[in-house]
């Protein structure tokens, strides 16, 4: 009796102990550093990515000031194709890539009652590489040669023997965004499968848990595939391979089937978390439970199983046999019929409800009105016959930036002012949010909506100079792009003033939201859940 | 920059206005197929305006009628077996019903059996290159807009952009069968009128066809980011009578042996330096300037320059070498066939005496017939 009390006590000091250890975090540049805190981790990844936004703006506004009217102004062709190479990689993997990664870090783990991610020390080593493939990518700019010219999609030949010497900076950088992004996949795997809360069953998680559970699968399948495709890219222009050359007995449409097969996976991996975000926010601000969670969860699952089966659907016009093309045809039809059913049932949660219009909504409505266009437009590119007008014009740049921009940089905009209060612990300015949507919807739509039109009058992508008669489209699309640009500064402003102060927000700021991270103080404690709550 | 604030300027003082002249829509075309193409853009775009109508219709009137600041209060509900299942059905359906014509269209597209002529298409870096397999014709066509006008030096023209020294000719109502090829990088032939875009990948042969209804000048894009120049090869096709098409057939034959007789000739010639300076700068500026730059400087780490350079400075032989030839694994392409021995020799001479290369040797048709062109 007397030996278990004394080891209960020193069990109890022990924790104790623990305790204080855990507690004691470094400050300063130290406890960004060494942190394994997934609110810091995920602090990081959203300032990085806000940061890297801003830089693949920066190159946007190189390209629409170049593009503002007919002839060669700013840039000689070879940096504008740098710039269009650049900015899209910086924003696929530096902006909306680890803005995900970041909120899956400050919300899987409060979302599922958990203290951290499972694998924290990992967490920070898949932050703290990012910065290097960045600073190597955006190094390369500088070099003799310049950047990577051959359009973020980099088909060989061009990205071999035709591409310039910096081209070893590149795949090592595509290499290092690679395993970052692999090392946060199986972090969110670990942590969802192994650490949600007692009667935290499956179909009780929250849809921003699941859509980022998939994710994650989605990301752990095709990230070797980029690898892959990369380090082919590597040899045949190093070390005498040929892949992709055909003298060698290669076929330069492989790299096309080997990278789409990354490629259109991956443009799930940038809208999917986007779901999971919207069906939070519109039931919070219906007041009304979301309508078909089950069928939510589905939907899901079918897009990401159906993403392996459409990559081709981006080659229509390299040379398919009829077969081949009707196959992609349908399947990349199909996947109408899933994300349909995710429309539907965010506007069925509304329908009826008490609806306010806070900031988050407003981005939450624009997210929905607008990706269903881009959706729209994705379903006329699917029409093989006339994808082969649609392809490889503005028509496409419109679609893509329609799901992008509008589809996935709203829906995380839309969860940076839901959730900035819970991070903060103040309330954001209301007013300054409201402005910002404003201005940001109004602008994204002048900047891409007229895009449509230049790509069924047949302005080709990716080109520095055009034909007189898309001069005056292309100036209404640069001022749109501008004011866009400009008006993000509000949003930095915005988060700016909210990390210093404000109205004290309290545990639950929005009366119809729900999840356990709503049961957590504002700011949420440094660890999440010390001890599991009940979920009934 | 100052270009862009004076047009920042005048757009706000004058209200935009939509170019007259472009359309706003896609070209229904000149062929039966481009024709089809066009109505299924335009039913599929109807449907999703429709389906547009109703959800974007649902949803605001919500965001009007069941807002908090009104009164509204939260309904219960949420889950209906029988409405998700009618809202995965019924998109289904009309899904099957688009795809019906678009198979058929598509089915149509791809079949480019029975073609009254055969033409090879092949693309490279910034050009298009145009073969008749039926009639043993074959040339390049180039980008005609003056650099001056993509400069902003000239006022720009018309067709800006959209122009070539001799376009490709076909005849109308005769099936025209493509072969598209290309020796470097991947390049893209589209002419929207004929609903016609066919990758030109390096190695391999793609088949695309049309069949024009009406007579006249079409032109079209490279639509495959292919290098520092992908903004400037266009196409122009020109379409002709079937009587017209075989005058031009003709012409072309009469041409042919008339070059054929001038390049023998030139073999015999000696020119001045003058002379062979003066064609030089011509070719150089309209073929070599692109990569390795009107002055000679290339693009550090992409084209290497020929101001100074080992090859325009040192032996004539591994120059005309070069040019006759091409570099393999590089994007120095082999000048043979795009240009006749005296215009090389030209070109040569240009670059062993330009920018003060000055290396003072002349080189004569004879020399680069003589390498084995």
């Amino acid at each position: 009796m007397n030996t278990t009390t004394r080891e209960a006590n020193m069990d109890a000091a022990h924790i104790e102990e623990s305790n204080e250890h855990h507690e004691a975090h470094p400050t300063g540049i130290k406890r960004w550093l060494f942190t394994t805190n997934h609110k810091d981790i995920g602090t990081l990844y959203l300032w990085f990515s806000f940061i890297m936004f801003l830089t693949g703006g920066a190159m946007a506004m190189v390209i629409r000031a170049e593009l503002f009217q007919p002839g060669l102004q700013l840039v000689e062709p070879n940096f504008f194709n740098q710039m269009t190479t650049v900015h899209g990689l910086i924003m696929v993997f530096g902006a909306v890539m680890p803005a995900f990664t970041g909120l899956a870090n400050w919300l899987i783990p409060m979302m599922i009652g958990a203290p951290d991610m499972a694998l924290p020390r990992m967490n920070n080593w898949s932050f703290w590489i990012l910065p290097f493939a960045f600073t190597i990518l955006l190094s390369s700019l500088f070099m003799e040669g310049g950047g990577p010219n051959f359009g973020w999609t980099f088909y060989a030949p061009l990205s071999t023997t035709y591409s310039p010497d910096s081209t070893a900076l590149f795949v090592f950088s595509i290499h290092i965004m690679g395993i970052s992004s692999i090392m946060g996949a199986i972090n969110v795997v670990v942590t969802i499968v192994n650490m949600r809360a007692p009667g935290m069953s499956w179909m009780k998680l929250p849809l921003f848990v699941w859509t980022w559970l998939i994710t994650a699968f989605l990301l752990i399948a095709v990230m070797p595939v980029l690898a892959g495709v990369v380090t082919m890219v590597l040899t045949d222009k190093y070390f005498g391979t040929s892949f992709f050359d055909a003298a060698g007995g290669g076929d330069p449409v492989m790299f096309q089937h080997i990278f789409w097969f990354f490629g259109h996976p991956e443009v799930y991996i940038m809208i999917l978390p986007s779901f999971g975000i919207i069906s939070a926010i519109v039931p919070a601000f219906s007041r009304k439970r979301l309508f078909g969670y089950s069928s939510m969860v589905y939907a899901t699952a079918s897009i990401a199983i159906l993403s392996f089966l459409v990559w081709a659907h981006h080659m229509f016009t390299t040379g398919m046999p009829v077969f081949a093309e009707l196959f992609f045809m349908y399947c990349t039809m199909l996947i109408a019929v899933p994300t349909g059913v995710k429309v539907f049932n965010w506007v069925a949660t509304m329908w009826r409800g008490s609806l306010s219009f806070e900031t988050p909504m407003l981005f939450a409505i624009a997210f929905i009105i607008l990706f269903t266009i881009g959706g729209f437009s994705g379903l006329m590119l699917a029409i093989t016959p006339v994808d082969f007008q649609y392809h490889d014009t503005y028509f496409v740049v419109a679609h893509f930036h329609y799901v992008l921009v509008t589809g996935a940089i709203f829906s995380i905009m839309a969860a940076a002012y839901y959730w900035l209060p819970k991070w903060t612990g103040h309330m954001y300015d209301e007013k300054l949010g409201k402005l910002h949507f404003w201005c940001s919807v109004i602008s994204v739509n002048v900047l891409f909506f007229p895009m449509h039109f230049l790509g069924l009058a047949g302005m080709p992508r990716r080109i520095p100079d055009y034909a007189i008669q898309f001069a005056d489209v292309n100036q209404i699309v640069s001022i749109g792009g501008f004011a866009f640009g400009l008006s993000q500064f509000i949003f930095l402003a915005l988060v700016i003033k909210c990390i210093k102060g404000g109205e004290k927000a309290p545990a639950k700021p929005w009366d119809g939201a729900e999840g356990l991270e709503w049961t957590l103080p504002s700011p949420a404690p440094y660890h999440s859940f010390s001890t599991p709550p009940e979920v009934k | 920059m100052k270009h862009l604030w004076y047009s920042l300027l005048g757009l706000l003082l004058a209200p935009p206005i939509f170019a007259a002249d472009m359309p706003l829509n896609m070209t229904p075309g000149v062929t039966e197929i481009s024709g089809k193409v066009f109505g299924l853009h335009m039913t599929i775009l109807y449907i999703c305006c429709a389906i547009g109508i109703i959800v974007f219709g649902a949803m605001i009137y919500s965001i009007i009628n069941h807002r908090r600041s009104k009164g509204a209060v939260a309904a219960n509900f949420h889950e209906s077996t029988k409405v998700e299942i009618a809202w995965t059905i019924v998109p289904f359906v009309i899904l099957i019903l688009m795809a019906i014509p678009a198979t058929k269209t598509l089915i149509a597209m791809e079949d480019p059996s029975d073609a009254d002529i055969t033409i090879k298409v092949t693309g490279s870096q910034w050009k298009w290159h145009y073969s008749y397999f039926d009639h043993d014709i074959e040339y390049y066509s180039l980008l005609a807009t003056p650099r001056a006008q993509i400069e902003g030096s000239e006022t720009k023209g018309e067709n800006y952009l959209l122009e070539v020294d001799k376009p490709l000719v076909l005849p109308i109502n005769k099936k025209v069968r493509f072969l598209m090829t290309s020796d470097d990088v991947i390049h893209s032939w589209w002419v929207p009128a004929f609903a016609v875009k066919k990758d030109a990948n390096p190695g391999f042969i793609n088949e695309a066809w049309t069949r024009v209804d009406k007579p006249g000048t079409y032109r079209g894009q490279c639509a495959e980011l292919c290098g520092k120049d992908h903004g400037f090869m266009p196409i122009v096709v020109e379409v002709l009578s079937e009587a017209d098409f075989d005058i031009w057939i003709e012409e072309q034959k009469n041409q042919a042996t008339i070059a054929a007789a001038a390049t023998e000739a030139s073999l015999s010639q000696t020119l001045s330096m003058d002379e062979l300076m003066t064609q030089g700068e011509q070719i150089y500026m309209a073929r070599c300037a692109a990569c390795h730059q009107p002055n000679g400087m290339g693009l550090p780490g992409v084209f290497p320059g020929l101001k100074a350079s080992a090859i325009a400075t040192g032996p004539v032989t591994a120059h005309i070498d070069i040019v006759v030839n091409g570099k393999a694994g590089t994007a120095m392409q082999a000048f043979a066939g795009q240009l006749t021995p005296q215009e090389i020799a030209a070109v040569v001479t240009y670059e062993r005496n330009a920018w003060g290369n000055d290396v003072g040797d002349t080189v004569q048709a004879a020399d680069v017939s003589q390498h084995g062109q």
